[in-house]
C-alpha cells in the first residue's frame, strides 16, 4: 500500500460525511450506499481533514496523543488510502 | 438478546412511473396516487426512522420525481439527520428541479440504466427518448459535483454490453456502478423467458466484474448482484430478514423487503397506525423470519445458516410453495434441480419473446 506524501492534502469527497450515530453511540462515515463505523483513531483523522496537508495532520495527531509520528503516519496513511480506494476521500496533488 | 436497529430504509414514495420496465420491482397490484402518504406523513416517518437508528434513506418508487414535493421530502430527510439517496430514472428531471433537490440537501443520486444506447434502453423502459434524458441528467449531476451511481439492470438481452456499460459509468463521471442482474419477482417473474441469463452469461459477467474491479480500483466502486438462479448458494436477502433494513410502501405499509407482499399469509402494519419503532420490534411480519428459529432442514443444521440466512423468503414461497423453506437457489434444497431446469429452459427460450410491460398507475 502506497504511503501518502506529507504534502498531499486529503479531503472527504462530496456526499461523504462524518455523522454522530446517537442510537449506536459511535461516529460513522456516511457515503453512497455505505456506512463505515469509525473508531476513535478514524474519527480523529477524519475530523482533521480541513485543508491541511497529511504531514501537518500526522504531526497534530502525534502531539495530541503523545505517540510516535512514524506509527501514526503509517496507521493514518493506511486508513486514508483505503478510503481513497473506496471513493470516499480524494487527495489534491 | 436485544434487537439491533435497522441501518437503511427504502421509502417507496409512489408507484407512479413514466417507464414500464418488464422487471419492475413494484408489486403487481400498484397503489394509486390518492392513497399515497402525504408530505407530512413521510416527514414524520423519516424522523421516527432516524430516532430508531436508520442512517441511510433511499428515496425510491416508482419514479420519485413523480412527487411534486420531492425537494421538501429531501429537506425533511436531511433535517432528521438521514443520508438522502435518490433512486431515479431521471425522467422528469430538469436542471431547475435538480438545483432544488441539491439545495434541499440531496446527498447522492442513483440513476437507472436500462441499456447501452437508445435502441436497447428505450425498448426495455417502454419510453421513447428516455436514454437521451438520462445522459443529460448524468451530465447535470456531474456538473454539480453530486456523487452519482449508475444502476445498470442486466439480463439476457443486455449482458453482452456489460463491459461497455461499466466504461460508460466512468465516462459519465459516476463514482459507483451497481451491476444488478434481474431478480425474478413480480413483473420480472412474468418475463422470465425473455430475461433469464444463460449460465455462460452469468459466468462471463462474474469474470467481467472481477476484472473491472481490478482495472478501475480507486476510480469506480462496483457492486454486483449476480444471477442467483445460476448460483450454488442463495443471496443473503436483506442481509437477513428484519435485521438491517425496512421498506415503506407508498400507502405506508412497512415491509421487511420490497417483495414481501408476495407471501400471502403475512400482514403488514402501517405507519398510519403505529410508530416505526413499534413496527420494527413487534410486527409479526418482521418476527416471522427473523433470526434462525423459523428455519427448517436443511437450513436449520447448515453451517451457512447465519451466512445466507436461508436465502430469499419470497423465492421460497414462489418456487417451493412455503416461505419457510430453503431458498430453492440453494444446491441443498430439494427443489434446486427443478429451479435449475426452469432457469435453463427460460434462458434458451429464444430471442423474440414479447415483454409483458409493467402497468401504468
Amino acid at each position: 500500500m502506497t504511503a501518502l506524501a506529507d504534502s498531499a492534502v486529503p479531503r472527504l469527497l462530496r456526499g461523504v460525511r462524518v455523522h454522530w450515530d446517537a442510537v449506536r453511540g459511535t461516529h460513522v462515515l456516511l457515503a453512497p450506499e455505505r456506512v463505515v463505523r469509525l473508531d476513535a483513531v478514524g474519527h480523529a483523522v477524519l475530523s482533521r481533514l480541513d485543508g491541511r496537508c497529511f504531514g501537518a495532520l500526522v504531526a497534530d495527531l502525534a502531539a495530541t496523543y503523545a505517540a510516535p509520528a512514524a506509527q501514526i503516519g503509517a496507521d493514518a496513511g493506511r486508513f486514508l488510502t483505503t478510503l481513497i480506494e473506496r471513493r470516499m476521500v480524494e487527495v489534491d496533488p | 438478546m436485544t434487537l439491533p436497529p435497522p441501518m437503511a430504509m427504502l421509502a417507496e414514495l409512489t408507484h407512479r412511473c413514466p417507464l414500464a420496465c418488464p422487471y419492475c420491482s413494484n408489486p403487481l397490484a400498484l397503489t394509486p396516487k390518492g392513497e399515497e402518504l402525504s408530505t407530512d406523513d413521510w416527514a414524520r416517518v423519516f424522523g421516527e426512522a432516524a430516532r430508531l437508528g436508520v442512517l441511510q434513506l433511499h428515496l425510491s418508487g416508482g419514479e420519485p420525481l413523480s412527487r411534486r414535493d420531492l425537494p421538501a421530502l429531501v429537506a425533511a430527510a436531511r433535517g432528521a439527520g438521514l443520508y438522502a439517496n435518490l433512486i431515479t430514472s431521471a425522467i422528469g428531471l430538469t436542471e431547475a428541479r435538480l438545483d432544488a433537490l441539491v439545495e434541499a440537501g440531496l446527498d447522492h443520486v442513483q440513476l437507472s440504466l436500462q441499456g447501452l444506447g437508445p435502441a436497447m434502453a428505450d425498448r426495455i423502459g417502454g419510453y421513447a427518448g428516455g436514454f437521451a434524458k438520462k445522459m443529460d441528467a448524468a451530465r447535470w449531476i456531474a456538473a454539480r459535483g453530486v456523487p452519482l451511481t449508475l444502476n445498470a439492470v442486466m439480463h439476457r438481452q443486455n449482458l453482452a454490453d456489460l463491459d461497455a456499460t461499466i466504461d460508460l459509468a466512468v465516462t459519465l463521471g459516476a463514482r459507483r456502478v451497481e451491476v444488478a442482474t434481474v431478480q425474478f419477482h413480480g413483473w420480472a417473474a412474468r418475463n422470465r423467458a425473455a430475461l433469464m441469463p444463460t449460465r455462460d452469461q452469468a459466468r462471463a459477467a462474474a469474470a467481467t466484474v472481477a476484472a473491472a474491479r481490478v482495472r478501475l480500483r480507486g476510480r469506480l466502486v462496483i457492486d454486483y448482484v449476480p444471477a442467483d438462479h445460476h448460483a450454488a448458494y442463495p443471496k443473503a436477502c436483506m442481509g437477513g430478514w428484519g435485521s438491517t433494513g425496512l421498506n415503506v410502501t407508498p400507502e405506508g405499509l412497512v415491509l421487511p423487503c420490497h417483495a414481501a407482499q408476495s407471501i400471502p399469509h403475512l400482514t403488514f402494519w402501517s405507519v398510519r397506525d403505529r410508530g416505526l419503532a413499534e413496527i420494527w420490534t413487534d410486527s409479526p411480519a418482521f418476527a416471522a423470519y427473523r433470526g434462525t428459529d423459523w428455519m427448517q432442514e436443511p437450513c436449520r443444521s447448515c453451517d451457512r445458516r447465519t451466512v445466507d440466512w436461508g436465502g430469499c423468503r419470497c423465492q421460497a414461497m414462489a418456487m417451493a410453495g412455503d416461505a419457510a423453506a430453503t431458498d430453492p437457489v440453494c444446491s441443498k434444497s430439494p427443489h434446486h434441480a427443478a429451479l435449475v431446469a426452469a432457469a435453463e429452459a427460460d434462458a434458451t427460450a429464444g430471442d423474440d419473446i414479447p415483454f409483458v410491460y409493467r402497468a401504468a398507475v
